[in-house]
């Protein structure tokens, strides 16, 4: 065995190097088939970056079938209710540039709203259930209808449907525990009434302790 | 005394001017009751607590007006005597400047307080009636964050507290209310101390952490701890070594991780307000109401410490020290690190204020225009907690909410030090915090987006299944139209036209072989069927008892009979039945109009009654039963019950006439058995079944065959049929003024044009 290998240097080198290949391609071949991953992950990850509002402003039917045309090579900045951080995220995970919003699909609205029924004028009609994407309004036939505000992404395809009319769209409640705070202006011209931000602070006061 | 406990040193730190002296040079005072107080319902970390009391309500001081909702959350009490005057949305001290919901108290000067419950030797009391006491008391942090004290000192079982650290550093300038609670309230601090380390299972180290610019405090406060485990240790002053974690790592030497809190490693901290609040509350039974708070800035003519109660409007405080609005610069609640510009005198004193600060102009001017950052680092050599101020603010500035994340922007104590030391006056803290909130923002909306995504797919998945539900139903129909059809060209085709609307109906012809086995089947349904007269017969002038056990004997040969008959069925249409129509197709109308036949075949009238006889007699017991414990405990219902019981006794009475009445007549029907033959008796016993099932047979093929003249007649027939209901339910909401009249109207209306329109097709057709 050894002699053969010493006095054959090239064939059994080549030899080696074809069974390794074999067997590396046995395991990968087996691999892919053992740990294949079901759908298509990249339309997964576009998916999981959409703001699942399924509003349709985009196009679509709702944002996987987005996410689908996204992997397809369609534009990244057509989703309004994701807005620019939406796209930032796209663009990082696809790698190309982040262009700004196509305001042809409408624009980003800094208020999120939810849907709101009028519930004396509702006449139980349920054709806002049918609309809702997110199963988020309440009713029967005929009986009063109401919205799930904790589940209402405030897509506004309930309010077309509605006969009467009585749906609103409502701005999302922004108490003082919703409160946070904001970035400091370019300016700053206009953060005289701010505290621990305040930069000057230091100076002036080792200024004035200097002078007492 | 030379310190002989190492200390540790924490990186980064500022040294900014301390301004303490000018609040120390009066005692400790006690402010006065002010003539209203605004006692806001959220002044601690977590959920806002729950009203108790009404507007106009009368309370006495130490009563409680708003209870805790859930663990996250602290008691509210009544600072003094006096009155309820609103619950309502009043400017609370928030660095947004917004309002929340408080509780407003006229105040009537008298201080009339509720019986304290006082324990004299709390010594004795377990742990879970102390942390009971601190619970009840409604303590919170009163250092910094306010968060509720009870929930700090009940640490999860699966971790052992081995150091308890109480802060006395008051790092930050000009505040020195716990320098002053130090000097004249020693003892309660270090009985405090003692509680707390009760409470935490007695860790092998407690320390008492003091910087070394309050000489007099360490002093009184060794005094105090002498002859106890205390340590009161004393290390350089620095900012901010009072943040929690760098107090910890300057104590001990350890490094709370990233994320976490100091539990997880085996520490508590507490502040020294806090503990002797724990104190009071333990020992006296008084609820946190007031609290210590220095009062300092140039643009008050007196600075001081006072005590002053929880809700105290800071305008009631400023007018006591002579403020002057034209001196100010501005009004800070908190130091001039980390406090916040109040955005109106109105706002009142909470548990967590530990300083107002009413600087004057040259103390405090406005800030300076920031520039850009020139890269110096010296942001980075000042931050406490190893952060790179200079890239965080980079990446907040571009909102690259992941880079901040990964550079930690969470471990960032917004302690100032970096906005201190910037000479390009950036004011990075800002920048931290606005960014801090929008990565919260971002997570919570992460969250919602998961769910809705799943609310979505899960919405797409059920009206996929109704859909292919409908499709299968819609098929199945197609067939059973298609089925008829053929079968209705057969018999076409075999017969004359004369049967046309029973084409299926006529169990024709019987097959010779069967003839035996029906036989026998015959009899054993005869006999079935005399045992159950049997047992039916002396029904009438039975006892109760009797009419149980009959109804057994009954019911048992009704099983036998039933099953005998669906023998028979059974046997029945797999001989006589043409093999195309016994084809069950599973979704089809037809067959499960004859499934429904079958079943209401099995069940005959007489049985149903006795059912219902049944239920009703249990429903009788229990209702009697019910009746007689309420009237043994005199319950207010009782009557209620026993008028109950009266009417079920009179249901069951009419019931059971009429089974009596129809027992004979139903039992004698299906008993023509001499006279008939086999054929004959199979109809009988299935004649309400099969008539049934000829209807759906007969509309199924009608269906098929029907002009467009008789469909339209058929529709035009309906449409009158819901017109003259639709008018009906008008006329009825009229006169019930019903809020939906409107929507019947149009109902109605909109039936009538329908009407009309196919009334004109059906002319049209016929011409
Ligand atoms: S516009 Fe955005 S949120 Fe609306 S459906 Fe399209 S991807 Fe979803
Ligand atoms: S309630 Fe209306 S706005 Fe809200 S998710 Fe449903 S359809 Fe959209
Ligand atoms: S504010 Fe944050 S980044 Fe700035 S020094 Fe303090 S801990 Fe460091
Ligand atoms: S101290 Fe200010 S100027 Fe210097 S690096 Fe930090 S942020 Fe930039």
């Amino acid at each position: 065995m050894l002699e053969t290998i010493a006095q054959h240097p090239i064939a059994s080198a080549l030899i080696a190097l074809i069974g390794l290949a074999l067997v590396f391609g046995a395991l990968l071949g087996y691999a892919a088939v053992r740990f294949k991953v079901e759908g298509d992950p990249l339309v997964e990850q576009i998916d999981t970056l959409l703001p699942q509002t399924q509003c349709g402003q985009c196009g679509y039917p709702g944002c996987k079938p987005y996410a689908q045309a996204i992997a397809n090579g369609d534009a990244i900045n057509k989703c309004p209710p994701g807005g620019q951080t939406t796209i930032n995220e796209l663009a990082a995970l696809l790698d190309v540039e982040a262009p700004t919003l196509d305001e042809e699909h409408g624009e980003e609205s800094d208020i999120p709203t939810v849907a709101f029924i009028r519930e004396d004028e509702c006449i139980g009609c349920t054709k806002c259930i049918q609309a809702c994407p997110m199963d988020a309004i309440l009713g029967a036939a005929k009986q009063m209808h109401t919205v799930i505000a904790d589940e209402c992404t405030g897509c506004d395809l309930c309010v077309e449907p509605c006969p009467v009319d009585c749906i609103d769209m409502i701005p999302v409640a922004s108490g003082i525990r919703q409160w946070s705070w904001e970035l400091p202006a370019a300016s700053h011209k206009q953060v005289a009434n701010l505290i621990a931000t305040d930069s000057g602070r230091g100076h002036t006061q080792r200024n004035t302790s200097d002078a007492s | 005394m030379t310190q002989l406990i190492k200390v540790w040193d924490i990186s980064g730190g500022i040294h900014p001017p301390e301004n303490k002296a000018q609040s120390l040079l009066e005692p400790l005072a006690t402010l006065a009751i002010p003539p209203q107080l605004v006692l806001p319902l959220n002044q601690h970390i977590g959920a806002p607590a729950k009203v108790l009391v009404e507007v106009g309500q009368q309370v006495l001081g130490g009563q409680l007006l708003a209870e805790a909702d859930g663990v996250f959350s602290a008691h509210v009490h009544a600072p003094t005597s006096g009155t309820v005057t609103a619950i309502t949305d009043h400017v609370v001290p928030h660095p947004s400047g917004m309002t929340d919901t408080c509780i407003i108290l006229d105040t009537d000067g008298e201080d009339r307080w509720l019986a304290l419950d006082e324990a004299p030797n709390y010594q004795d009391i377990d742990k879970t009636a102390l942390l009971e006491r601190v619970r009840a008391a409604g303590i919170t942090g009163l250092g910094g964050a306010g968060f509720p004290t009870a929930v700090k000192l009940n640490p999860r079982a699966n971790q052992t507290i081995d150091t308890l650290i109480i802060n006395g550093t008051e790092c930050e300038p000009y505040i020195t209310a716990d320098d002053i609670l130090m000097q004249n309230r020693a003892q309660e601090v270090i009985a405090g101390t003692q509680i707390l380390s009760t409470l935490l299972g007695n860790p092998s180290r407690v320390v008492i952490g003091i910087e070394d610019n309050k000489p007099a405090a360490i002093a009184t406060m060794r005094d105090a701890a002498a002859g106890t485990t205390i340590e009161v240790v004393s290390f350089p002053t620095k900012y901010p070594s009072g943040g929690e974690k760098q107090l910890i790592q300057i104590l001990t030497g350890q490094e709370v991780p990233a994320g976490q809190i100091p539990a997880s490693i085996g520490i508590v901290c507490q502040n020294v307000g806090t503990t002797a609040a724990v104190y009071r509350a333990v020992r006296f039974g008084e609820p946190l109401v007031k609290r210590i708070t220095t009062v300092v800035g140039e643009a008050l003519e007196r600075q001081r410490n006072i005590e002053v109660l929880l809700g105290t409007p800071i305008e009631f405080i400023l007018e006591q020290h002579g403020y002057s609005e034209k001196k100010a610069s501005r009004l800070v609640m908190g130091g001039p690190m980390m406090g916040f510009s109040l955005p109106d005198t109105s706002v009142p004193l909470i548990k967590t204020t530990n300083c107002i600060l009413a600087p004057s102009r040259k103390e405090l001017p406005p800030p300076e225009p920031a520039q850009a950052c020139i890269r110096c680092g010296m942001c980075a050599e000042a931050c406490p907690a190893d952060l790179l101020p200079q890239q965080l603010f980079w990446y907040a500035q571009s909102e690259d909410l992941e880079k901040l994340e990964a550079h930690n922007l969470f471990d960032c104590i917004e302690c100032g030090a970096c906005s201190f030391v910037c000479p390009s006056h950036i004011p990075l803290v800002q920048y931290y915090r606005a960014a801090k909130g929008e990565i919260r923002q971002h997570r919570s909306d992460k969250e919602k987006s998961d769910r809705s995504r799943r609310r979505f797919e899960f919405r797409q998945e059920r009206i996929d299944k109704e859909e292919a539900e409908k499709e299968a139903k819609r098929l199945a129909r197609k067939k059973a139209a298609e089925l008829a059809k053929k079968k209705l060209a057969e018999q076409k085709a075999a017969a004359p036209a004369t049967e046309q609307n029973a084409p299926a109906a006529q169990p024709a012809t019987t097959a010779a072989d069967d003839d035996k086995q029906r036989a026998k089947l015959e009899r054993l349904l005869a006999a079935a069927q005399d045992s159950l007269k049997q047992a039916q017969k002396p029904q009438d002038d039975a006892t109760e008892e009797q009419l149980e056990k009959q109804q057994a004997r009954i019911k048992q040969a009704e099983l036998k009979l039933a099953a005998a008959r669906d023998k028979l069925a059974a046997l029945a249409p797999a001989s006589t039945v043409p093999p195309a129509a016994s084809k069950p197709v599973a979704d089809d109308p037809v067959s499960a109009a004859i499934e429904r036949a079958k079943a209401k075949m099995a069940m005959a009238p007489e049985e149903k009654l006795r059912t219902t006889l049944e239920s009703l007699y249990k429903r009788l017991t229990k209702a009697e039963q019910k009746a007689r414990e309420a009237r043994e405990q005199a319950s207010d219902n009782a009557e209620a019950l026993e008028q109950g019981v009266a009417k079920l006794k009179e249901k069951i009475a009419s019931n059971q006439k009429e089974l009596s009445e129809l027992a004979p007549t139903s039992v004698a029907e299906p008993t023509p058995r001499n006279s008939a033959t086999p054929e004959a008796e199979v109809n009988v016993a299935n004649d309400a079944a099969s008539q049934a099932i000829e209807k759906a047979k007969a509309r199924a093929a009608a269906m098929g065959t029907m002009s467009v003249a008789d469909k339209l007649r058929n529709q035009v027939e309906s449409l009158e049929a819901r017109l003259e209901k639709s008018q009906a339910r008008l006329l009825k909401a009229q006169a019930d003024n019903d809020a939906n009249l409107d929507a019947f109207k149009t109902g109605v209306e909109k039936l009538e044009v329908k009407l009309a329109a196919t009334r004109e097709q059906l002319a049209e057709h016929n011409e």
